[in-house]
């Protein structure tokens, strides 16, 4: 048997062949030495009143990994996000990133662990009272001591990236959608964090804006060698972008590999995301 | 009689309620569309504090902009006092504030001036609060500038209440 062939009958070793995995077991992610992992989510539980949303989720992602979180629309995949950040607190497990619990830190904890963190809100989130340019200064004149000309390459370097160098001087409401979803990105990434968060970030963008986001992930991703965790349901985004894919249903990850191993699953929920698809 | 009832009452309490409504629910209907779109959100994930930021500004700038309003309009409502005075009779302008000073006393001043600063923290503090909490959907932004209105204007009248009957009992 040659390496591939191994390699991939490791990986199917690990993926029951209905493409369930158990939840508690080990996965090919796992390492005997857990402070190798980044984001470490342990046995984490939420509920918003009678309606439980996380019921046991584990994860463990790896520095430099991208993972990529499918599941249906208000099953809660964004408040797996919302918990890693601190905004939302888990009624039961762990959330350990970098080592540090998040529920259990006190707020200037917090505020220095979410300086490692970059999180893209699905409208982008642009603070509407101000032009792209004091969007884009806020992080900087707020976290770091960089004098103004510093401030003014920085912006200017991460508006030729993502593309919107004319941009500047505009106010949130002048730009289209996918303008705001790149300035979101932009205003994420101008502190360079190790870990992003990007809660849909193709979400109502036409196909041509979503594959120009999903590259500019991609491309992010290579540059600045970040943990990410992608939560969307845009199959093409999570094909290019993903090292990893899990599947969310009922509260619970019920199937985790790469893009094709999923595809080739033979359980109904994980097949239904791929119907239909071209790949 | 006209300068005592301005600045002891009118001018504090008509300017009160009048910045209830456009402050409170400016501030109430702006941070009530940044919760809503997930701005401060953003802002506390940058690792900045939206409370600083949002509300100690806010309310900061009521409780120093409510006394200055307060002042402009008396001055305003006085002038007036005396072109209406002048339509019936004939009184040269430095009589009139003249008069106007002598009716007025320390104990007319220091409380109508105190309670103006009281009334801009209410404004500001209840229109931060109204849109800090505002629940998701754009119908709870309107919620939220009318229900900032409504109890700021209710404060302002109750603080003003309050400071009658301390000023009655302190001078």
């Amino acid at each position: 048997m040659d390496n591939k062939d191994e390699n991939i009958k490791d990986n199917k070793e690990d993926i029951k062949p209905d493409g369930k995995v158990d939840n508690k077991a080990d996965t090919k992610a796992d390492s005997k030495d857990s402070k190798n992992f980044v984001i470490n989510i342990e046995h984490v539980k939420k509920s918003f009143g009678s309606n439980t949303v996380l019921k046991d989720i584990n994860l463990k992602i790896k520095e430099g990994e991208t993972v990529v979180t499918l599941g249906k629309s208000g099953t809660g995949k964004s408040v797996i996000l919302q918990c890693i950040v601190g905004l939302l607190y888990p009624d039961e497990g762990k959330i350990l990133v970098y080592g540090e619990n998040i529920p259990e830190l006190d707020k200037e904890d917090l505020q220095e662990i979410r300086k490692k963190i970059g999180f893209l809100f699905q409208s982008g989130a642009l603070y509407d009272s101000m032009t792209v340019r004091q969007n884009l200064e806020f992080p900087l004149r707020k976290l770091t001591d960089f004098n103004d000309a510093e401030i003014n390459n920085k912006v200017k370097e991460v508006l030729q990236n993502v593309g919107l160098p004319n941009a500047i001087d505009k106010m949130p409401s002048e730009l289209s959608g996918g303008m705001k979803k790149r300035i979101g990105l932009a205003r994420t990434l101008i502190t360079e964090p190790k870990i992003m968060l990007y809660d849909e970030p193709t979400t109502g963008l036409d196909p041509a804006t979503s594959r120009e986001i999903s590259q500019l992930i991609l491309e992010t991703q290579k540059k600045y060698k970040v943990t990410s965790i992608i939560v969307t349901h845009d199959m093409e985004c999570a094909k290019l972008t993903a090292d990893r894919m899990v599947v969310l249903k009922d509260g619970e990850y019920i199937a985790e590999g790469t893009f094709d191993e999923l595809q080739k699953s033979d359980d109904e929920f994980v097949k239904s995301f791929f119907e239909g698809l071209n790949f | 009689m006209l300068s005592i009832a301005v600045i002891r009452e009118i001018g504090p309490v008509i300017i009160g309620l009048i910045c209830a409504g456009k402050m409170g629910s400016g501030i109430g209907a702006e941070l009530g569309s940044m919760k809503v779109t997930e701005q401060i959100d953003a802002m506390e994930v940058s690792a900045t504090n939206p409370f600083k930021y949002l509300v100690i500004t806010r309310v900061t700038a009521a409780m120093l902009t409510v006394p200055l309003l307060v002042i402009y309009a008396d001055t305003l409502a006085l002038i007036g006092g005396y072109i209406a005075m002048n339509f019936s009779a004939d009184m040269s302008m430095k009589l009139f504030f003249s008069e106007v000073f002598t009716a007025i006393t320390f104990e007319d001043l220091l409380p109508a001036t105190i309670k103006t600063f009281f009334f801009g923290f209410a404004i500001g503090l209840v229109g931060c609060y109204k849109g800090y909490n505002c629940s998701r959907g754009t119908e709870s932004v309107g919620i939220a500038a009318n229900s900032s209105v409504v109890l700021a204007s209710l404060l302002v009248i109750l603080l003003d209440l309050i400071a009658v009957q301390l000023g009655t009992i302190l001078f």
